[in-house]
């Protein structure tokens, strides 16, 4: 079995554009999850999640880890660029769309 | 023990650290499925020359620090708006929060 900070990192590796949130994607169970995932859409580029209602243990750890205490989250590139607050600040300051079309054409590019 | 409501806390956490220009904490909790009188949501409205040359998640971060028990231990939510002086003259206005999907 392996352990939740690893599996944490494995995903955070895995994934060049991830969100932790609360819900799915189709069902998000969270106004700001929802907001985030609308504002990751408009990007047009495909994004992974994970559902923390569904993993108890990474809604535990993964704010330790991240030295973040909210949901949702928005990983990069292996980095934490924020929480929904910060990721429609950057989708309304144009700063969001090129963030993530670098990050999907470098991981297609791989 | 103390007596102060979690938004008194917040207000005087927050101008110990901060002295900010503008400050507003709004109790959102009645959006929620919580009890009435609840405090758990909160929506923050920061001013401050202190978010000087600093990214928003840095920003973030120094209010997070700042209210580290509290979110450890009452506040479920917080929505967090930071700006420098010269970005608040500019905007005077912050989106507001997203209804509840009322599932955690």
């Amino acid at each position: 079995m392996m352990e939740t900070i690893d599996k944490i990192k494995q995903q955070i590796a895995d994934n060049s554009i991830l969100l932790y949130m609360k819900g799915s994607p189709q069902f998000p169970s969270c106004g700001f999850s929802a907001q985030a995932v609308d504002a990751l859409k408009n990007c047009g580029e495909a994004f992974a999640y994970v559902d923390i209602l569904q993993n108890p243990d990474i809604r535990a750890e993964l704010p330790i880890y991240a030295q973040w205490p909210t949901f949702p989250q928005l990983w990069v590139d292996g980095e934490l660029v924020g929480g929904c607050d910060i990721i429609m600040e950057m989708f309304r300051s144009g700063e969001l769309l090129p963030l993530i079309k670098e990050s999907a054409a470098n991981t297609e590019a791989e | 023990m103390t007596s102060s409501t979690i938004e008194e806390q917040i207000n005087r956490l927050l101008e110990r650290d901060f002295s900010p220009k503008v400050l507003k904490v709004v109790n959102e909790s009645y959006k929620h499925s919580v009890p009435e009188g609840s405090e758990s949501h909160f929506n923050v409205t920061l001013v401050s020359d202190e978010f000087q040359a600093k990214r928003l998640i840095q920003r973030h971060r120094m209010v997070n620090q700042t209210l580290a028990d509290l979110l450890q231990n009452s506040i479920h939510a917080l929505a967090l708006h930071t700006l420098t002086p010269e970005e608040w003259a500019s905007r005077k206005e912050v989106p507001q929060s997203p209804e509840c999907r009322g599932k955690g």
